[in-house]
């Protein structure tokens, strides 16, 4: 397993160059939570020539759709949801500076292009550890299109917040490479 | 009890639906976490080992802190075997149900994620209406059996008419090819439902069905029993592992449900569930 790396957001295009698929990251620092719906949106926005509710550059994009928060609590279970629904929105974010996502599952092929193209990267977070991941979320608010609910631009502040790179800069994807590099290593034994 | 038909009054179902569903989505069912416990102590993967590691300790932190096991509580699937010999009052049997899954979501703080159209797209603001099935079963009770069934997994589901001839390779080659192609989308290490035979409707339904069995539990009929081992086998060769990052779990259990089907036919789906396969039960 290769060693932990610790990463401060926003990024840099020098951050995500220097990340490799199968690295394990820790990340503090800001998020900005947006799922399905809140990509929609944005992209809307955009293609109307408006400004977006929110600065991507630098940013990592978070996919997760909270349950809502008991009281005491920042925030309710926050894992990740599958990405590859978002793909069809990510090239306008990129455009805009996006440096990073968080999500589970594949990305398309086209998807994997353009994080090679704009200087982006993949993280998987772990699916269904959504009460696991809220620990690590400082803070939390809705800062664009309340109405959409779990579904609204949300504000992150995380700590330690564990991911996986899986889809780098070099056209690397970790998704393909590891259960490949399981069955030959299992095959070995 | 009139005429030999027991009573019940359907606020009952509605109080045991809202209380199946909050618990149902923070206290992860015991077969599961048995399974998960011992699949941690058998993989190789030290990866994989690890976050398995995390599911487990997700769990514990769920059902301490009341945390959802998962942000996505899900579609709610009911099935309710209802004993011929009950005789509901006070209102409408599908209408109790929903009021339950309305009431559980809210005072549970479950994440709403039903649409009232699937291309309006609407959030219907309560995650009503479940899907509900009803199947008329002997006796004077009523079984209310709850899954919170998270999109992530469902969306990798498929079903297949084989040819005949196909016969069991052909089951066994399109499962695998299914769960594979879930991927980590599936959320892995999954609980595998496979239907086999019926009609279309019907082999879906078999499905489902099967992912609301306890884990462990294999089928009653030796060749379904036979079936869901191999299939076991099969999958966790894949290679896919915990969260698809590679490893021996791929999937934790494997279950077979069949029914007879055409002489032309031979119908399979299958119907993936993620790792927090959550589902509880109570009789009324």
């Amino acid at each position: 397993m290769s060693e932990l790396i610790r990463l401060q957001t926003p990024l840099t295009e020098e951050d995500v160059r220097r990340l490799h698929a199968g690295d394990r990251v820790l990340i503090s620092g800001p998020l900005i939570g947006a799922r399905d719906a809140a990509h929609r949106r944005l992209v809307e926005t955009l293609k109307r020539g408006e400004p977006l509710p929110v600065d991507l550059r630098g940013q990592v994009v978070y996919y997760t759709g909270p349950s809502p928060a008991r009281e005491g609590q920042v925030i309710g279970a926050a894992g990740p949801t599958t990405s590859i629904r978002i793909d069809a929105y990510s090239e306008y974010l990129m455009q805009q500076g996006m440096r990073g996502m968080i999500g589970k599952g594949n990305r398309g092929p086209q998807c994997i292009e353009w994080v090679q193209k704009y200087g982006c990267v993949y993280f998987a977070a772990i699916g269904g550890l959504g009460a696991l991941l809220s620990q690590r979320i400082r803070v939390a608010k809705v800062v664009a299109y309340e109405d959409l609910g779990t579904e609204a631009v949300r504000l992150y502040e995380v700590e330690d917040f564990p991911v996986v790179v899986i889809n780098d800069v070099y056209g690397r994807d970790f998704y393909r490479e590891a259960p490949q590099q399981w069955r030959s290593l299992a095959a070995a034994r | 009890m009139q005429n030999g038909l027991r009573e019940i009054h359907v606020s009952r179902i509605t109080d045991t639906i809202a209380n199946l569903c909050i618990d149902s989505c923070h206290d992860l069912p015991a077969d599961v976490e048995e399974h998960l416990r011992q699949a941690q102590e058998r993989e190789r993967s030290p990866l994989g080992k690890e976050i398995l590691g995390q599911i487990l300790e997700n769990a514990t932190l769920a059902r301490t802190q009341m945390i959802p096991i998962c942000q996505d509580t899900g579609f709610t699937a009911v099935i309710v075997e209802l004993g011929q010999d009950v005789r509901l009052v006070g209102g409408d049997l599908y209408a109790a149900i929903n009021e339950g899954v309305r009431r559980g979501y809210k005072e549970g703080l479950l994440r709403l994620s039903v649409l009232d159209h699937p291309l309006r797209r609407k959030n219907t603001g309560d995650n009503t209406p479940a899907a509900i099935h009803v199947e008329i079963v002997p006796g004077d009770k009523i079984t209310l059996m709850l899954m919170p069934k998270g999109g992530g997994c469902e969306n990798m589901s498929a079903l297949r008419i084989l040819k005949p001839s196909d016969g069991e390779e052909g089951v066994k080659k399109f499962v695998v090819e299914t769960v594979a192609n879930a991927g980590p989308n599936a959320c892995p290490p999954m609980v595998v439902g496979v239907g086999i035979g019926g009609t279309f409707d019907l082999c879906a339904y078999l499905a489902k069905k099967a992912l609301f069995r306890s884990l462990g539990q294999h089928s009653p009929d030796p060749d379904n029993a036979r079936l869901e081992k191999d299939l076991l086998e099969l999958c966790n060769k894949t290679g896919l592992g915990p969260a698809g990052l590679g490893g021996d779990t791929t999937a934790l259990f494997v279950h077979v449900e069949s029914y007879p089907c055409h002489i032309t036919a031979l119908p399979v789906a299958v119907n993936t569930q993620c790792h927090a396969a959550r589902h509880k039960e109570a009789i009324v």
